[in-house]
């Protein structure tokens, strides 16, 4: 572990509000994306490598700037709305985990709306054109936009502050504008912008290939047999099935990721539905949103719509990430509906947790507890589905859902406080296209207030596994809870629970190979 | 008629102008700006009458202000609720006083002390709480001052130097129907008039927007209803029908904005 500064926890479960510390978060911000990671978005690409490091800006960039933020203003009116209406009554200023884990009053959420919103008031406003010291309006300098780099990338667009605002105001709809902004002078994020021409070239995230991914998925399959004597089929491309299942690439080999993987494959094998992935489509991550790219963002998500038809599936199921659920079921039937080609009997996109939950209601997974005892559990909404998004049809269902199913599969469990969990919850800290490296002071201290609430349920409830559903959560929680000193055996996903409990009585998948030799195996008789 | 009674009636005219078409403007050019994605801050309703919910809950209790601070949301909901009182009350000076009117005069006499406390309270949360401090331009000072200045200056002629009203009364009554009446020679009431139209010249212009604005806003007025119901603004759907991927691939002669 790389050495940081590691916050104190005081084990009361509630972060404590501090004193502002103006300037704590000054920096240069993640790396940027070279011209090469910005042509593949359609971003401009006339920008170079600076001697000593750095980039300069696109010709023009103060122009080409204020441009696009006039042009944003008029296509969304949440920036438009949100940059005019802030009262400044100070109710978001203490609810931002990075402000919390960071004393860096820029990362209050007004603060950090105030970036782009003295710049909106130079420019664009009465006042701020006439009287701009009244208002607090500023020109646009390179000084401002070095601070906009650094500041809206400090900023994991996890919604906490909107669910507080008395009018609504969400900072991710203005950090997201202002990425957008950064994309068209020359001050992308590597990681963000990399990560998206993968998906464009490749397929997926992490740039793996097709015959990269059949050969892992081969490998699940022999893992889960030499457990469980069983072939779970991991099918990829196969034409026909009723599932397209879309998960993040990060579930084909991370910890405890791949674990959750095995828990789908279990619970689809168990029910008789037949499913696959999609090499085409498979990444279930949508880092389009993260750069406020509604053209990026869309046709990431058009791939899903298009491997649904050439699979001549029935249904979309996604796999559990926290972004990537929001964007499947807030955005996907508006970015890339309608979706009238599939079986209209279930909604589009369904939720994993929807699936399993159901299966369990309607008693077609026998369980067994017992298998998850060595455990207590507690669960962490991850903010973009606690906040944007819902599961089931009931508001809230999103809460419920994978509550639900953790108590089905495991005899303990305990919630974390109430100001941390629900749509009060707090962001890992690697959220929001900030998973990087580069950013590793403020990923740590931005998991402290779910640090705090974390280690009070373990001292006061003995609590010794934390559940959660989103590929970023528990990259971010392995990554960073050692440095807290908790293990990264700690996190787990919720299905790798469900694997645990579900007992097989399926002996042959509904899609067992017609050239595999089911004889071989001792006690199967074909049931299917 | 003295030259103040017809500069002032002229004031107000040009006032209730501004506050009227520039509030109007503003609604409507924020009503008409397109929303490309379903963005409701969840759990969220599931029905139209669901959000009418909400967002009565919303602008009545300022329910999420309540979850996030309760001194703040005190102070706040002090001011404006007293001040809904306080302008009811000053209705008489535009109609005739009927039972309801007469009924709120004294809550809306003494509703001013819970008006101009909570300005205090808020006033003092932006100068001693030192996150507050930090986000406030001067501009958010003097929006507080302005506010007070109007209150003290109301109650000094409720309480201490005593107006004639019924001369007020048919000055704004004559103003409605463009007719000029005099008003009193009082100094207190000058300034109390002077602080109100600048208070009006500048809503439409300031962060007062937040009123009309609140009801506009996506996170709070949208349905949750994404699956259910496609939602598309028009200049996505204009890169769907052109099969375009980027705004830039499209036609020219197309609307920019939808």
């Amino acid at each position: 572990m790389a050495d940081y500064e590691v916050p104190k926890l005081n084990g009361e479960g509630v972060i404590e509000i501090p004193k502002i510390k103006p300037d704590a978060m000054a920096g240069k911000g993640p790396y940027i994306a070279k011209p090469d990671f910005q042509k593949p978005l359609h971003f401009p690409t006339d920008f170079a490598a600076e001697e000593g490091g750095g980039y300069t800006l696109v010709p023009d960039w103060k122009e080409k700037a204020l441009a696009k933020m006039d042009d944003l203003r008029h296509r969304y009116r949440s920036l438009q709305l949100y940059l005019d209406i802030c009262v400044k009554c100070g109710a978001c200023t203490d609810k931002c985990h990075y402000y919390l884990g960071t004393h860096d009053p820029k990362n209050m959420p007004v603060a950090r709306q105030d970036l782009m919103r003295k710049v909106y008031r130079r420019y664009f406003t009465f006042a701020g054109k006439h009287f701009p010291k009244l208002v607090g309006a500023v020109d646009l300098t390179e000084e401002v936009i070095d601070d906009w780099y650094n500041y809206y990338h400090q900023c994991s667009q996890c919604r906490r502050c909107s669910v507080y605002c008395p009018y609504g105001i969400d900072t991710a709809e203005v950090s997201m504008a202002a990425r957008e902004i950064l994309d068209h002078i020359g001050r992308g994020s590597k990681y963000n912008n990399e990560i998206i021409g993968k998906v464009f070239k490749v397929g997926n995230n992490l740039g793996l290939p097709q015959p990269a991914l059949a050969d892992t998925l081969e490998g699940l399959e022999e893992d889960v047999e030499a457990a469980t004597g069983i072939k779970v089929r991991f099918p990829l491309d196969e034409e026909g099935a009723e599932v397209l299942l879309v998960t993040p690439s990060a579930d084909f080999f991370a910890e405890p990721h791949v674990d959750g993987l095995m828990g789908y494959a279990k619970v689809f094998h168990e029910a008789g539905i037949s499913w696959t992935l999609s090499s085409y489509a498979s990444e279930g991550a949508n880092f389009g949103m993260f750069i406020g790219s509604y053209e990026n963002m869309r046709r990431i998500a058009l791939r899903i719509r298009e491997a649904a038809i050439k699979l001549k599936v029935k249904r979309i199921v996604f796999g559990e990430c926290g972004h990537a659920w929001r964007v499947a079921y807030s955005f996907l039937n508006t970015l890339a509906g309608p979706f009238d080609f599939l079986d209209p009997k279930y909604p589009v996109p369904q939720h994993i947790l929807e699936v399993t939950w159901g299966l369990m209601q309607e008693g077609k997974l026998t369980l067994d507890k017992s298998k998850n005892d060595d455990k207590v559990l507690t669960f962490h909404d991850s903010c973009n589905v606690a906040r944007g998004s819902r599961m089931g049809d009931k508001p809230g269902g999103q809460f419920e859902y994978p509550r639900n199913v953790i108590k089905a599969v495991c005899n303990h469990f305990v919630d974390m406080p109430a100001d941390t969990i629900h749509d009060a919850t707090y962001c890992c800290g690697g959220g929001g296209g900030l998973l990087t490296d580069d950013l590793m002071e403020l990923r740590i201290k931005g998991a402290q207030p779910r640090m705090e609430a974390l280690k009070y349920v373990t001292e006061q409830q003995g609590v010794t596994h934390m559940a959660a559903i989103c590929a970023i959560c528990k990259s971010q929680f392995t990554k960073v809870i050692p440095y807290y000193g908790f293990k990264m055996e700690q996190i787990v996903s919720v299905h790798q629970l469900v694997s645990n409990a579900l007992v097989l009585t399926r002996q042959v998948s509904v899609q067992a190979r017609p050239d595999e030799d089911d004889d071989d195996e001792d006690d199967g008789d074909d049931d299917a | 008629m003295t030259f103040v009674s017809i500069l002032y009636g002229l004031l107000f005219w040009a006032a209730t102008l501004v506050l009227v078409v520039g509030v109007g403007r503003k609604i409507y050019f924020y009503a008409t700006l397109p929303v490309p994605l379903k963005i409701p801050t969840t759990p969220a309703p599931v029905t139209q009458s669901g959000v009418v919910w909400r967002m009565f809950r919303e602008v009545v209790f300022f329910q999420s202000l309540f979850r996030a601070n309760k001194y703040t949301w005190l102070f706040a909901f002090m001011f404006h609720m007293a001040l809904w009182l306080v302008l009811l009350r000053h209705t008489r000076y535009f109609m005739e006083i009927g039972p309801f009117l007469s009924f709120i005069q004294p809550f809306g006499k003494y509703a001013s002390f819970v008006m101009l406390i909570g300005l205090a309270g808020l006033l003092g949360r932006r100068l001693l709480v030192d996150r507050v401090r930090y986000i406030s331009a001067p501009s958010d000072f003097l929006m507080l001052a302005l506010l007070i200045a109007i209150g003290l200056s109301g109650m000094m002629m409720t309480f201490v130097s005593h107006t004639d009203i019924t001369m007020v009364k048919g000055f704004f009554r004559g103003l409605m129907t463009f007719d000029f009446h005099p008003l009193p020679a009082s100094p207190i009431l000058l300034v109390h008039l002077l602080l109100v139209a600048i208070l009006m010249f500048i809503f439409p212009i300031s962060k007062l927007m937040h009123a009309p604005g609140v009801f506009l806003s996506p996170t709070r007025n949208q349905v949750d209803n994404p699956r259910e119901k496609r939602h598309i603004s028009a200049w996505a759907l204009e890169l769907e029908q052109q099969n375009k991927t980027y705004l830039d691939e499209l036609k020219q002669d197309e609307v920019k904005h939808g």
